[in-house]
């Protein structure tokens, strides 16, 4: 397996820490004069998505972790599962609850996410940035209001909530940045 | 596309000639010669902590020209300075590129003190701080961590660098040099001059020991900190050639111990402590922390026009 040393860790690197893939966020070179130097590193946990900092040795190495990005299109969700497929070689993964965490709000059949393989297991989901969806429940707003005053929550098709300005309808498709869980704008059929 | 552009803004640029006008002015005024050695010589040092850069061939790009300028000492020259470009492999991050400046100058017949007074003097005129703080490394290392470096818990140290993010077991010389890095040099104040002496006997490097009044051997070593940056590394030289000799050896099993490629000792430098070196203090002055400070930069790539990637 491949290692790297601290002089190649950068942002973006996959390695293994602690038996858990992490990417490396930031690598800082400290060395008080004439002595030992040090990386101190910020990792997230790919499987946790929590940040680490730690403090190596300069010259320390780490090894590789067999971590890769795919982009694969949502099927469907059997309950326990949600299975993705790769567009062309039509390969297919089924994502758990671990891996899935928060993208299963945003998740529409036949919309592009990229997966993230570990071991070629899938271990987080990413939604596309933005998606659109069909507005299922939502109080009728108020005639004539188009300014919007904080707006009212609505429920989309996938279950989650997003605020949406009053004249927006039930019915309605609406688009929505799965980053920020903000309402974008409404999609004319 | 290719990142051809230099990092620096072109007030930057400016900003160096005028720091290295006025350190050629203070040097000549105070009739100290400039002189010029090689950058790439037969060998590099035995310091396990300074990388040095190989030149198939050649030799070793040198990492500090201290040895070459205790060589012209040791032939009869007077108080002499230099500016030149150094070089140490794999130093790369906010404060550190392979390749830096190095501002360099040894008086002759100087004691550490005269010396630390004239480096004092000329980082006055170069950042006007608004003070000028003394203190010993052990005073230092105690105020902020609460522990003696020399004689401190080892235990209590180590749970220090966990705070840090540290897992791996380091030796005592480690532990300070991770929360001197760490903890210590950050909480510096950031707008004086803070003169540190009496660094630990195994941080002397090429500088003279003694004893201090606690019967602890400490280096005739001094550092000056601004803005929470190391700028200046001065010594009371060591002249006694037997001794360097010895401080060569034990870097070269330090190395095997650490895993790391053999370095020759100097066989030059020996030779010239050997025919004698005259009592003397030497200080190195990084010019782009300097220039950092200056400026109030937070990267080294703001003052060095092509960092390395982009070189």
């Amino acid at each position: 397996m491949a290692t790297y040393s601290t002089n190649e860790f950068k942002s973006g690197l996959k390695v293994m820490l602690d038996g858990d893939p992490c990417a490396i966020v930031e690598n800082e070179f400290v060395k008080p004069g004439k002595g030992q130097a040090f990386n101190r590193v910020r990792l997230r946990n790919l499987k946790t998505g929590k940040i680490w900092e730690r403090t190596f040795k300069s010259g320390e190495s780490l090894d590789s972790a067999d971590v890769m990005d795919v982009e694969m299109q949502y099927l469907y969700n059997d309950g326990e599962f949600w299975h993705f497929m790769h567009p062309d070689t039509f390969e297919q993964k089924a994502a758990d609850e671990a891996a899935i965490r928060d993208a299963k709000q945003w998740l529409k059949e036949e919309d592009v996410c990229t997966i993230t393989l570990y071991n070629g297991n899938p271990l987080s989901v990413s939604p596309p940035n933005f998606v659109e969806m069909e507005i299922v429940e939502t109080d009728p707003g108020f005639k004539g209001d188009t300014a919007g005053t904080g707006g009212k929550p609505a429920t989309l098709s996938s279950g989650a909530v997003v605020r949406v300005p009053l004249f927006v309808q039930q019915g309605e498709v609406v688009r929505v940045d799965t980053r920020t869980g903000e309402y974008v704008s409404r999609v004319k059929e | 596309m290719q990142d051809w552009r230099p990092t620096t803004a072109l007030c930057a640029l400016e900003d160096r000639a005028s720091l290295l006008q006025q350190i050629r002015r203070f040097f000549e005024q105070r009739q100290v010669l400039e002189v010029c050695t090689p950058q790439l010589a037969a060998c590099g040092v035995t310091d396990p902590h300074v990388p040095c850069i190989p030149v198939p061939g050649y030799g070793y790009l040198q990492s500090s020209p201290e040895y070459h300028m205790k060589r012209l000492l040791a032939a009869g020259a007077p108080a002499i300075y230099q500016i030149s470009h150094v070089f140490r492999d794999a130093e790369q991050g906010p404060r550190h590129n392979p390749e830096f400046t190095l501002l360099e100058w040894y008086r002759p017949g100087f004691s550490l003190d005269q010396l630390i007074d004239e480096c004092v003097t000329l980082m006055q005129s170069l950042l006007a701080p608004s003070g000028v703080i003394r203190l010993t490394f052990r005073d230092l290392f105690r105020q902020h961590t609460g522990l003696d470096p020399l004689t401190g818990d080892l235990a209590a140290m180590t749970r220090q660098a966990r705070e840090q993010g540290l897992t791996e077991s380091l030796s005592r010389a480690q532990l300070v040099d991770l929360l001197m890095a760490t903890r210590v040099e950050r909480a510096l104040p950031a707008d004086q001059l803070v003169v540190v002496t009496d660094f630990p006997g195994w941080a002397a490097a090429l500088a003279q020991t003694r004893t201090d009044t606690d019967g602890e051997t400490v280096a005739c070593r001094f550092e000056c900190y601004f803005a929470g940056q190391e700028l200046a590394n001065g010594y009371l030289e060591l002249t006694d050639a037997q001794e360097q000799a010895q401080r060569f050896a034990t870097d070269r099993s330090l190395r095997r111990e650490l895993g790391l490629t053999d370095m020759a000792a100097d066989p030059a430098l020996l030779a010239a402590l050997s025919h004698g070196l005259p009592d003397c203090a030497g200080v190195a002055v990084g010019l782009e922390r300097l220039l950092m400070a200056r400026r109030r930069a937070d990267d080294i790539s703001e003052v060095w026009s092509f960092p390395a990637g982009r070189a």
